[in-house]
């Protein structure tokens, strides 16, 4: 059985050429936005936005131009987080998402049928609708690849390392190392979803950030969607059985009314 | 700001909408049509047949609407069955969708017994093999179908609250009480459908009037319920500063809520309160839904 495998995104070098990008969509053969037409976002430089169905991976431009900053690039290429306690595991309905020998979470697109319950489950809005095979797809950390002994396709197209790819103990360590590093070079860095006892049990793609998660859009405290089951289950059949009982007293009460009319 | 903003929309929309107004309607119907039929009187039963087959119509076309959603819909059985293992049973006790999937499955079967059951009674089967199903589902075993087949009716009413709530997506996923709401709401619109459906099918002044009075007490269950959803938001109540707020406030508490509650206590017009309580049904799921559906991680994270 192979150990763990991911990714560790070390930020603080990341350069913003979406190399990564491109090779995730050329390896996996997806297919283009918009028909191929280009359509730029207005407001960003970066004009792929987010991730979705079709983008696998996204290199993220967060443009600190505005008080309390005094300009400052943060880029950060996104991607599944592939969790050890992964919501849209959790949730699908037709068991099109599995946990691979890599402990990484794959969906078999031709098991899935396009319910998108896996889309809300996510703690972190990675999965979308691939409008070309009309399910739901993500970042498979090119399991393909991994049979055959190949590293993933962003990671070996990555030209600054910042996308580093191994066994999770691993990497883990070396992040740490330059955690390290960092603070002692004055830098405010933290790890994000290494930490195997954190939410999800840890992220098996996990980040060096350096400025908050909410910056780089990620939730602080992510959560697996079934949180909510017992409380939400619990509410309903209180109301089921307050309006079950409304009803048989209104009945009794109408029968009581025709013995006294009688 | 919540976790929640940070995920993406699962587009469900313009059929997903529809299908969990009719999905509760039908299954409050049924709920209730179970409940004149175990412990009614004889005079219900032009009721409790008009119950039945309003539920089956509501569960057949709750999984056509289901099924056209899907992104591959000839793959609807994947949701039943393991696709690569069949014919082993697909189901996750833990996933609503999962759950729920079976329950509209059978919900379905049960409800279009028992409608067969309530037309046989009528007289208006023709057909010798559905005449024999229906002929069956009568007397005790037609109990025992209404049973069962109401304890489902309530869980389809209210699952689909359950199933927002275990996202992660803004506003479904802040409250545990969205289940409890489309629940109170799902057998408020079913009795409003009965209030106007029942009477071409022979309903009694007595029967609309236990309808009237139990729509009027489950009208304030749902605005009960609905007051805690929204205390359970806390500070994200901001979202409802938006045309989806004045859609829930106006549409929802005083078209689908106050006014029929005003118009049941003046005791008529019946159709009048039960059209504007459909109306507030419909209105509530399409509030609720779009309000979370349209926001967008990556307008968030962007600040915009």
């Amino acid at each position: 059985m192979p150990e763990p495998m991911g990714f560790f995104t070390d930020t603080t070098v990341c350069i913003g050429c979406k190399a990564c990008e491109v090779a995730c969509k050329e390896w996996n053969q997806l297919p283009a936005a918009n028909g191929g037409i280009g359509e730029l976002s207005g407001d960003s430089y970066d004009n792929t936005r987010k991730l979705d169905g079709i983008h696998w991976r996204h290199v993220r431009f967060i443009e600190q131009f505005k008080a309390p900053y005094d300009g400052r690039w943060l880029m950060m290429s996104d991607v599944c987080k592939h969790c050890v306690q992964a919501g849209c595991l959790e949730v699908c309905p037709t068991g099109a998402i599995i946990r691979t020998e890599f402990d990484t979470v794959v969906i078999q697109s031709d098991v899935c049928n396009g319910c998108r319950a896996c889309i809300a489950a996510c703690p972190f809005g990675v999965i979308d609708i691939n409008p070309v095979s009309g399910t739901a797809q993500k970042c498979t950390l090119c399991y393909d690849r991994l049979k055959v002994g190949l590293e993933p396709a962003c990671s070996k197209a990555c030209p600054t390392d910042s996308i580093q790819f191994g066994a999770i103990t691993e990497l883990r360590s070396r992040a740490q190392k330059r955690v390290d590093q960092l603070k002692a070079q004055g830098v405010q860095a933290e790890l994000y979803g290494a930490d195997p006892q954190g939410p999800l049990g840890g992220l098996n793609s996990f980040y060096l950030l350096v400025d908050k998660p909410e910056v780089y859009g990620l939730p602080r405290h992510p959560k697996l969607p079934s949180r909510n089951l017992g409380k939400s289950a619990s509410f309903s059949a209180a109301s089921a059985a307050v309006l079950g009982l409304l009803a048989l007293v209104g009945l009794r009460k109408r029968r009581m009314e025709e013995v006294g009319h009688v | 700001m919540s976790d929640t903003f940070f995920t993406g929309a699962p587009h469900w929309t313009w059929f997903i909408v529809p299908y969990f107004f009719i999905g509760g309607l039908a299954g409050g119907a049924y709920f209730l049509a179970a409940l004149l039929e175990l412990f009614g009187t004889p005079e219900d039963r032009p009721v409790v047949r008009a119950g039945y087959d309003l539920a089956a119509v509501g569960a057949i076309l709750s999984g056509a609407l289901l099924t056209i959603d899907l992104g591959q819909p000839l793959r609807f059985w994947h949701m039943l069955f393991q696709s690569a293992n069949f014919p082993a049973v697909m189901f996750k006790g833990w996933s609503p969708i999962s759950f729920g999937a079976w329950a509209i499955l059978l919900f379905g079967l049960f409800s279009v017994l028992s409608a067969l059951g309530a037309r046989a009674e009528e007289g208006r089967l023709r057909n010798p093999a559905l005449l024999a199903v229906g002929s069956a589902v009568r007397g005790g075993l037609g109990k025992l179908v209404s049973a069962v087949g109401g304890l489902l009716g309530i869980f389809v009413a209210g699952y689909t609250g359950i199933l927002l709530s275990v996202t992660n997506r803004p506003i479904w996923a802040d409250s545990a009480w969205l289940g409890a709401l489309f629940l109170a709401s799902g057998v408020s619109t079913g009795a409003a459908a009965l209030i106007l459906l029942a009477p071409r099918r022979g309903a009694t002044e007595r029967s609309l009037e236990w309808l009237s009075s139990f729509d009027t007490k489950a009208l304030v269950v749902e605005l009960l319920v609905l007051a805690a959803f929204i205390a359970s938001l806390g500070s994200l109540n901001r979202v409802w500063v938006s045309f989806w707020g004045l859609l829930l406030l106006v549409g929802v508490v005083g078209f689908g809520i106050l006014e029929p509650l005003r118009l049941h206590a003046r005791r008529r017009p019946l159709a009048s309160a039960a059209k504007l309580v459909l109306l507030g049904g419909f209105l509530l799921r399409l509030a609720t839904m779009l309000a979370s559906e349209g926001i967008d991680r990556y307008r968030v994270a962007a600040g915009l």
